[in-house]
């Protein structure tokens, strides 16, 4: 029992973690400054500079603020970063410094919106195409161009016909997550096996019974991996839409603190995203587990 | 007037090349009674189960059609219950979801109650009580193809059509499967049109059974009686002096027929212009009407 605790695959990964962390903090280790060799003149220029800064003690030591924007910040640097950010979540010290709680909420809602528009148009379409073969072939050639276009390439277009920031990063969401759940959900009813619409047309269900008692239970598998690929665009584009835009949000605090010349906080930034990628993500499967099923 | 009768029946599919048409079976004409078993037997790709998708309104012939006390069949409707070779119940739904989904089509007048009853009165007839609330996919083949009956039987509908309904199912289960289906026929007594190449499930359930040659042009060949007393039982039913008559008689027509198309040219005038109907009671073959059935 012992040795399969050990095999365990979290302690694995927890191995693996403390390798990376002792690298990182090994390769980013600065040595302490050492005066030696150089002369009182020296070290006034090198003061007067910024470089160094004198102790109580009279001793010197490297400027501790010229430090953050000399080469990678190590992993203590960004604990410390992200223990201030944390303490300070919930606080709004200006017009563009929310805390990180905010930044979430606000990157969450304008996914979940853009994300949610996009499905609910996607499925509609797709089902309409799905049953539609002769239609689905005519407008197949328009959804095969629209659909390798990066969302982003949209913006300035997007951003010139609303006429606003907050709805244009939206949109990009919407535009990044359509295309998949569109064309998937357009194969899933398209592929639907025929015995469950003979049985719908013996039963003479209505249009609307049709559609969901058989058409979408049936067709869920496939809309829900279009929709997971569909929610892995919309989140890979809503960073760089707000970072491009200047909305708050996580993607905007990675920029903002590559502004401000804070490597620790650009690196913060970037956790941040990937944590919130990954809650939303297996909220997601909880839901595609819910409404999924097996031959 | 028959209940169901089949009429100059013709099916033409546009064939592979993309010009022209070929013919999956032409000119069948059928007539079935009320509460009767009618059973059609022939090679995979004859058009058996055409013939029953187009009875059941799923597709159309080409020439010819179905009429159904007194009307055209024009599309599929809640008269003609079709029992799936695949099953086709909905894999989202337990069984009891699939079968109410069908009585409840049936009576749309209904309280929940009455539907409640009326779906476990067919689910514990098939001898599903206790698996109500499983899915599909948690069931047997023998056991999904009981769900399937229960949901065909329980919206009592005037014809039921059966697609090879035991094929996917062990021998062991099938046979079993088979005498429950004995037993509810008789409690009902439906006109069931049934498809299958499985010659021993044709005469134990059957009235008449037909042979279809093989397609391309399939006829209906020949109708067999099946002279054999009911009730019947798998037990039994091998004892009656009829049995290995129609059995042996059956296997060498679908013998004769096993290639494409030649039997065909070896066959007799009478064969060529109607089904030929097969009693062992009165052992002296006879063309039925001619004329009914001559080819245009």
């Amino acid at each position: 029992m012992g040795i399969k605790s050990t095999q365990h695959p979290f302690f694995i990964s927890v191995f693996f973690l403390g390798i990376f962390l002792f690298v990182w903090h090994v390769a980013t280790i600065s040595a302490p400054f050492d005066p030696t060799g150089k002369t009182d003149e020296e070290l006034l220029v090198m003061e007067f500079n910024g470089d160094i800064m004198q102790t109580d003690d009279g001793q010197y030591v490297w400027n501790p603020e010229k430090e953050k924007v000399k080469g990678v910040p190590g992993p203590m640097t960004v604990m410390e970063k992200a223990w201030i950010e944390l303490n300070e979540a919930f606080v709004i010290k200006g017009t563009n410094d929310h805390g990180i709680a905010f930044l979430v909420g606000y990157t969450v809602s304008r996914f979940s919106m853009g994300f949610l528009a996009a499905s609910a148009v996607a499925i509609l379409v797709g089902i309409i195409l799905g049953l539609n073969q002769m239609l689905f072939r005519a407008l197949n050639p328009f959804i095969q161009i629209l659909k390798p276009i990066s969302p982003l390439a949209w913006m300035p277009l997007l951003l010139y016909t609303v006429k606003d920031p907050k709805w244009t990063a939206i949109l990009v969401v919407f535009m990044a997550a359509v295309w998949p759940t569109l064309a998937t959900t357009a194969f899933g009813v398209n592929s639907l096996r025929k015995e469950y619409l003979q049985v719908a047309a013996i039963l003479q269900l209505s249009w609307f019974k049709r559609l969901y008692k058989v058409i979408l239970p049936g067709a869920a598998p496939t809309i829900v991996n279009g929709l997971r690929i569909s929610f892995g665009s919309a989140l890979v584009a809503v960073v760089p839409a707000e970072m491009l835009l200047g909305e708050l949000g996580v993607g905007y605090l990675s920029w903002i603190e590559w502004n401000n010349l804070d490597i620790a906080g650009v690196i913060f930034a970037i956790l941040v995203v990937g944590t919130v990628g990954v809650v939303l993500d297996s909220g997601f499967n909880k839901l595609a587990g819910l409404v999924t099923y097996r031959e | 007037m028959s209940f169901l009768s089949i009429d100059h029946m013709s099916k033409y599919f546009p064939s592979h090349s993309g010009n022209g048409t070929v013919c999956i079976f032409e000119d069948v004409t059928v007539k079935i009674n009320k509460g009767e078993f009618v059973t059609v037997i022939g090679h995979s790709g004859c058009g058996k189960s055409t013939l029953l998708n187009i009875i059941a309104g799923l597709e159309t012939p080409t020439e010819g059609g179905a009429i159904l006390n007194g009307q055209e069949v024009t599309g599929p409707g809640l008269d003609r219950m079709v029992v799936f070779q695949s099953f086709a119940l909905m894999p989202w739904m337990t069984v009891f979801e699939n079968v109410a989904l069908a009585v409840r089509s049936a009576y749309p007048t209904w309280s929940p109650q009455e539907i409640k009853a009326h779906v476990q009165k067919y689910i514990t007839l098939v001898g599903l009580q206790g698996a109500e609330t499983k899915k599909p996919t948690a069931l047997s083949g023998g056991m999904k193809q009981r769900v399937g009956l229960a949901r065909a039987f329980s919206i009592e509908p005037k014809v039921l059509l059966l697609d090879e309904p035991f094929a996917q199912i062990d021998a062991l289960t099938r046979g079993v499967i088979q005498e429950e289906l004995v037993q509810m026929w008789n409690a009902t007594r439906n006109t069931v049109f049934m498809v299958t190449h499985d010659v021993d499930e044709a005469i134990l359930l059957s009235d008449r059974i037909m042979l279809m040659t093989n397609g391309p042009s399939a006829r209906i060949a020949e109708i067999v009686d099946v002279t054999i007393p009911r009730p019947r039982s798998r037990e039994t039913i091998i004892e009656d002096e009829h049995y290995y008559k129609i059995r042996n008689h059956i296997i060498h027509f679908l013998v004769r027929h096993a290639s494409h198309g030649q039997a065909e040219e070896s066959g007799d005038h009478t064969e060529r212009s109607g089904p030929v109907e097969i009693n062992f009671r009165d052992q002296a073959p006879k063309p039925v009407g001619a004329a009914l059935c001559g080819r245009p």
